[in-house]
């Protein structure tokens, strides 16, 4: 009887795009070793009978490395091996490195089937397998698929209940690669090629020059693609959404309420000038949607498209190759580029990425420098909608004032943190061209989840803020926090509202600065503060998890003694 | 024969890898990345201010930290 399947195979392999195909579960797929640290379960049915499906991180060996690659061991072995399928996904363009770990769960005893995975990438590379050949050595079942357009699944399913304990009888390491190289003899035939065009870009994408030139040309191209796309869909989509269609509804709703009053107030909010001005009325109808989907929205879309096609096309570990001497300084090793770019779009998955790295002490310098130093997507489109009115020197400004902080930051860190920061050892994937169809699913999952979690927080923040600011329980929290508002960083005794916001969702705090009629300079100093001080509630909670509580509170207490500092200085100089 | 580290290999240079230094911890974790005795090796790029070094392995492109690549001693003719 099978009651588990587990995918089990080395990092980045494919094994959660089979994931996707066996049990419809839509998980996030990309081309980097470590991209699930997240276990993803779904279910998969085979004859009358439910089974559940396991998408465990990718691992080298049953000998964990990492975070993640522990998890997936241990998750394998609390349970009985007669009760469950593992799945052994394999890259069949590099057979011989993935073995390694077919062999030991074959000599572990445990039931197998193994996948190779990718085989439409086998005739390009010139290799071609006999499978026959690997089923009999191994002694357990071998089915070819390629899970990115769905090849062999079928057949994939419809063979699981003939996993099998194979034949191979427990080795020492070494004994296991001569092993290897016997069964990769015997199976694998090679033809020679000339290097093509793309083998002759991933070599170049490694070398310091040439790579560094590729990578800053490629990342422009991406900065401004993200500008690009996310304009054009707020001046040719929300944009006529809003004012054509929204508006003279809302104006009907605010003619109908008698454009004053309670319900008025929270719904609508203020009239300027006679008006609802979606970006200073503040009502739950008004600006909340108006933030949410014309303001922050766009760049969500555009940022997860660029991002996606970068992810799958394999960027992502070059350019780690190339920052790792830099890293270096801060503690910690090239690889920890991945949980900071996906810290660019939102904190949560940067932080929970960070389980791709060994060692807790570089998790931790990440996880601070990522709450401190990286603005998410939505506070970026608001630092670009609200100062980049005045001038493109104010949104630089920010960007500049951060990524200092987290420079200097990281040194601090890595000066006076115990312990050692481990190097990286990892595997460059080669370059793949993502078909279209899966980037458009990947930018749907997470715009679905960016929707799903911000939605019903901002509505609902907007809510209590203005049931708040018309009963004026407010002006109570105004006037403690006056001296450090008007004292430190020279802001109006309500930017503190605004500040406070913050915790809830950033977007919303720059929105609620807006109608306050600031200067250039104040709205500069707070929204500096803003992406500094303290994490969203969302982040908070993901480092509590991942870090623990005392470290949730190391990092709080530099937060916001940074952001103080930072704050503070920005007014004297400015 | 020579005797040199990853590290002092040039780029484009192939040789046999000889012996891995450093803890059981790491060796293993290289065994089972496929760098042990007797792989054939390539040095793809180096980069400079003791930066990392990228190499290919049997089918696999590896890039590794400094201190871990002058760890592996390889032969080269």
């Amino acid at each position: 009887m099978i009651r588990k399947i587990f995918l089990m195979g080395n990092p980045n392999v494919g094994k959660s795009m089979v994931f996707s195909r066996l049990t419809g579960v839509q998980v996030i797929v990309s081309n980097y070793p470590g991209s699930t640290v997240e276990i993803a379960k779904g279910y998969l049915k085979i004859g009358e009978e439910k089974i559940e499906v396991v998408d465990l991180p990718g691992t080298y060996s049953l000998q964990p490395n990492s975070k993640a690659e522990e998890i997936a061991v241990a998750l394998l072995q609390q349970e009985a091996k007669d009760e469950v399928a593992v799945i052994n996904v394999i890259d069949s363009t590099n057979l011989e490195r993935n073995l390694f770990l077919s062999l030991q769960l074959i000599e572990e005893e445990y039931p197998v089937l193994v996948c190779l995975n990718m085989c439409d990438d086998m005739k390009h590379r010139g290799i071609s397998l006999d499978v026959v050949k690997l089923e009999e050595l191994l002694g357990v079942p071998v089915i070819l698929t390629c899970a990115i357009t769905g090849v062999g699944i079928k057949y994939l399913i419809e063979r699981i209940p003939d996993k099998k304990v194979g034949l191979i009888k427990k080795l020492e390491h070494q004994q296991r690669w001569l092993e290897i190289g016997r069964i990769v003899e015997a199976v694998q035939k090679l033809t020679h090629r000339h290097h093509t065009f793309r083998e002759l870009m991933e070599d170049a994408s490694v070398k310091p020059l040439t790579g560094s030139l590729m990578a800053i040309g490629i990342l422009f191209l991406a900065f401004k693609l993200v500008r690009f796309i996310g304009e054009s869909l707020i001046t040719y989509c929300f944009d006529p959404l809003f004012f054509n269609f929204y508006k003279p509804l809302l104006d009907k709703v605010s003619l109908a309420l008698g454009s004053d009053g309670f319900l008025h107030h929270l719904l609508i909010g203020d009239l300027i000038n006679g008006k609802i001005d979606f970006k200073q009325s503040l009502g739950v109808l008004t600006t909340a949607p108006y933030i949410e989907f014309d303001m922050v929205l766009p760049y969500i879309i555009s940022f997860y498209f660029v991002l996606s096609f970068l992810e799958d096309m394999g960027f992502l570990p070059r350019l780690a190759i190339l920052l790792d001497n830099l890293f270096h300084r801060l503690g910690l090793h090239g690889y920890a580029i991945i949980p900071v770019l996906l810290g660019f779009g939102c904190n949560v998955p940067g932080i929970l990425s960070t389980r791709m790295l060994e060692s807790k002490r570089e998790r931790f310098i990440v996880s601070t420098l990522i709450s401190i130093g990286i603005p998410c997507v939505p506070l970026q489109a608001m630092i670009f909608g609200v100062l980049g009115k005045y001038s493109g020197f104010y949104v630089g400004g920010v960007y500049l004032i951060l990524f200092s902080l987290w420079l200097i930051l990281g040194l601090i860190l890595n000066r006076f943190l115990k312990g050692y920061s481990p190097e990286f050892i990892m595997e460059i994937p080669s370059y793949r061209l993502p078909p279209l169809g899966m980037l458009l699913q990947k930018l749907l999952f997470r715009v679905k989840g960016f929707l799903i979690e911000a939605i019903p927080v901002v509505l609902l923040g907007v809510l209590v803020v203005n049931l708040l600011l018309y009963s004026h329980t407010l002006d109570l929290v105004t006037g403690i926090f006056s001296p450090l508002m008007k004292g430190l960083f020279g802001l109006p005794n309500e930017a503190i509202i605004a500040l406070t916001i913050g915790f809830i969702r950033k977007d919303v705090a720059v929105g609620m600065l807006v109608p306050l009629g600031l200067t250039v300079k104040q709205l500069f100093i707070a929204t500096t503060l803003l992406a500094i001080s303290f994490p969203c509630v969302a982040t908070f909670m993901v480092l509590w998890k991942e870090l623990g509580f005392k470290a949730l509170l190391k990092a709080t207490g530099i937060m916001i003694l940074t952001g103080m500092l930072v704050g503070g200085l920005l007014r004297i100089f400015l | 024969m020579r005797k040199l580290s990853l590290v002092q290999m040039d780029v484009k240079q192939k040789g046999k890898i000889l012996e891995v230094l450093g803890g059981k911890a790491l060796q293993h974790r290289f065994m089972t990345m496929g760098i042990y005795e007797g792989r054939e090796v390539v040095k793809l790029s180096h980069f400079i201010l003791k930066g990392p070094v990228a190499m290919r392995v049997g089918r696999s492109v590896l890039a590794l930290g400094y201190g871990m690549a002058s760890k592996i001693i390889v032969g080269v003719e």
